[in-house]
């Protein structure tokens, strides 16, 4: 199937069609690897809705990247419980590890490296995820393990 | 009062995501009860249990479900929203339940839909919960394949990264594919809520208690915990500094001293007992004096909080509530969806005060003019953020004022570098693209 069939199945799931925009957006999103220009104009062609429409909701979303982003996604929660316990060390042996800071891509375009707000672990903290699969609890000395993993990966 | 398991029951034996198993326990017999039942009678035993609301506001769920209008009376479809967005800081509850016991919840949807002849569910499902959303998924599937439908579609929804789709009307508008943005009120969903038609809205614990209200009926249920106003038992999610943190299911009424230190174990590595978020980052603060409150609304309101989402967040003796302050205004600076002025300025001159008064770069007026910008945020936006970001730094300021003056008179900060959530990073500041007014001095 192609990505404007994939969403037009999705969207025939709703009363109406422009409900499927969120999914149709992360499809686009996993194909395209971030929502490019042509990401965009594939998703409104496939729901009727203009570029600039989807951009926009688009915007309003975290999980939505506007920008290209690394292969590997390791996002931090920093929020307070996981602050608590020791989310800003995780964080930092996370930068040193990866030759980063917070918000940046790596420079061979492998992993990007961002803080995030409550993962909704907080019992378990830190929480990390990679590529959105949850680790919990994360420690500053378990950093060196996951990176190499995902260099392995 | 001990732990009791209704909501999570029997998932600690056996492996109730299977559809074998969950029946082995019981499992959808509620719901073949209720489709027994008069759809106005589900509602009454949903009245007489005394449900309320586990998503934050505690809103009794019956009443909610008798404002839906009747079909003859408002020819449109009815529509069963489920809240799964969580992103309550320090909450990880529905999560548990739709992890563990991803049936009882679709029963439970099953059953609400009943209760207002309605023939569509959406489940909105925050975007971060992928392992969930499988196992949710597959439960679903499941119980489509066994014809437990009988008519009805459960459409399993995913977010994409935004506390403020939490709020029921910014979920509507995201679930209708706009941005998250919240609606004004009235008309309220009831009235007029998915595509304008009359939508009953509940959190995922909510409706996973469903199934338990109709099997004991309401009367049964609403003896346990704490009647008449906190009925049944509640998720807590502990976490922060104390020994096991995690969801633990208990009656309503149990004292949150005994939830920290008995059931989780007390403050690890010697320290003490500081202060407790009682119900999610949103809620005001108690002291460590307060422990001693009962886990129930009444309780909770006499002291000036609220059991919220709850999230119950243990703070030990390194913390600084300036810092604190300033990491909780923060995530609603960067939550705000931008609609109303109050919320929008007003969490951003929150966070420059707060780095100021760390920084030891503020006078004692700023401190009022904080007070003040959390007086103008209260009671004037379009919807509860703005409150959920003024009210508990009002509570910082008021019950740990010495803490805040310290900072003034002695230049920075008390803990010189020690305190537990020093130089944390906020996700607020790794965007550069949010032009920061400055305050006027
Ligand atoms: C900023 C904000 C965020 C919210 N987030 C959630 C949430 O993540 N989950 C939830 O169930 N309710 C959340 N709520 C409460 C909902 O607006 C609504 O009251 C709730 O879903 C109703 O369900 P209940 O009556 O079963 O609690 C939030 C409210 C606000 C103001
Ligand atoms: S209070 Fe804040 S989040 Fe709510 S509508 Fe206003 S700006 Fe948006
Ligand atoms: S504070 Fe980190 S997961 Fe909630």
């Amino acid at each position: 199937m192609t990505l404007a069939e994939q969403i037009r199945e999705i969207a025939a799931g709703y009363p109406q069609s422009r409900s499927a925009v969120l999914p149709a957006l992360r499809l686009a999103q996993e194909q395209h690897g971030w929502l490019s220009p042509d990401a965009l104009r594939e998703v409104a062609d496939a729901l009727d809705l203009t570029p600039a429409y989807c951009q926009s909701v688009a915007s309003f979303y975290d999980m939505f990247h506007m920008k290209p982003v690394g292969r590997h996604l390791v996002e931090v929660c920093t929020n307070i419980s996981c602050a608590l316990v020791g989310a800003q060390q995780v964080l930092e042996a996370f930068e040193s590890e990866l030759g980063v800071k917070t918000g940046e891509t790596t420079a061979d375009g492998e992993v990007t490296l961002r803080a995030l707000e409550c993962a909704g672990g907080c019992g378990w903290g830190t929480v990390v995820a990679i590529d959105h699969r949850y680790r919990e609890p994360v420690r500053a000395e378990d950093v060196p393990t996951i990176v190499s993993e995902l260099h392995d990966a | 009062m001990p732990e009791l398991a209704l909501v999570l029951e029997g998932a600690d034996d056996r492996d109730l995501t299977k559809l074998g198993e969950y029946r082995g326990v019981g499992g959808y017999r509620a719901l073949d009860k209720a489709r027994g039942m008069e759809p106005e009678a589900v509602v009454e035993e949903l009245l007489t249990s005394n449900l309320r609301g586990r998503g934050g506001a505690f809103f009794p769920m019956g009443r909610k479900a008798s404002f839906i209008p009747k079909p003859e009376d408002v020819p449109k479809p009815r529509y069963v929203v489920v809240n799964a967005d969580e992103s309550e800081p320090g909450t990880f509850k529905d999560r548990e339940i739709m992890f563990r016991v991803p049936h009882r919840l679709i029963e439970g949807c099953l059953i609400t839909a009943h209760s207002i002849r309605s023939q569509n569910v959406f489940i909105y499902i925050r975007g971060e919960y992928l392992a969930e959303f499988e196992v949710v998924r597959a439960a679903l599937d499941e119980a489509r394949d066994e014809g437990l439908f009988a008519g009805v579609t459960v459409v399993l929804h995913r977010g994409a990264g935004a506390y403020i789709c939490g709020e029921e009307s910014a979920l509507l508008e995201s679930l209708e594919g706009k941005r998250g943005q919240p609606r004004s009120r009235p008309p309220y969903p009831a009235v007029s809520g998915l595509y304008a038609a009359p939508t009953l809205i509940n959190n995922v614990e909510t409706v996973s208690t469903v199934p338990k209200v109709i099997e004991l009926g309401g009367a049964e249920y609403a003896k346990i915990g704490a009647p008449p106003n906190s009925t049944g038992t509640r998720l807590f999610s502990l976490s922060g500094n104390v020994a096991r943190g995690g969801n633990y299911e208990l009656e309503l009424g149990t004292s949150l001293n005994d939830l920290i230190f008995e059931i989780g174990g007390g403050i690890p590595e010697g320290r003490k007992l500081k202060a407790v978020i009682p119900g999610g980052s949103s809620v005001p603060v108690l002291t460590a004096d307060e422990v001693d409150t009962p886990l129930e609304h009444d309780a909770m309101t006499e002291r000036g909080s609220m059991l919220g989402s709850g999230a119950v967040i243990v703070i030990d003796d390194r913390c600084c509530m300036v810092q604190l302050g300033l990491r909780v205004a923060q995530f609603y600076m960067h939550e705000s969806c931008g609609k109303c002025t109050p919320c929008r300025e007003g969490t951003r001159w929150m966070v420059q005060l707060l780095h100021k008064i760390e920084d030891g770069r503020a006078e004692h007026e700023e401190l009022d003019l904080l007070l003040s910008v959390c007086d103008r945020i209260l009671g004037k936006c379009l919807c509860p953020l703005g409150d959920a970001a003024a009210m508990p730094i009002a509570s910082y300021v008021s019950k740990f004022r010495d803490e805040f003056r310290v900072h003034i008179d002695g230049g920075g900060c008390p803990f010189g570098g020690e305190a537990s959530l020093e130089g944390v990073m906020a996700p607020v500041d790794q965007h550069t693209h949010h032009p920061v007014a400055e305050v006027p001095a």
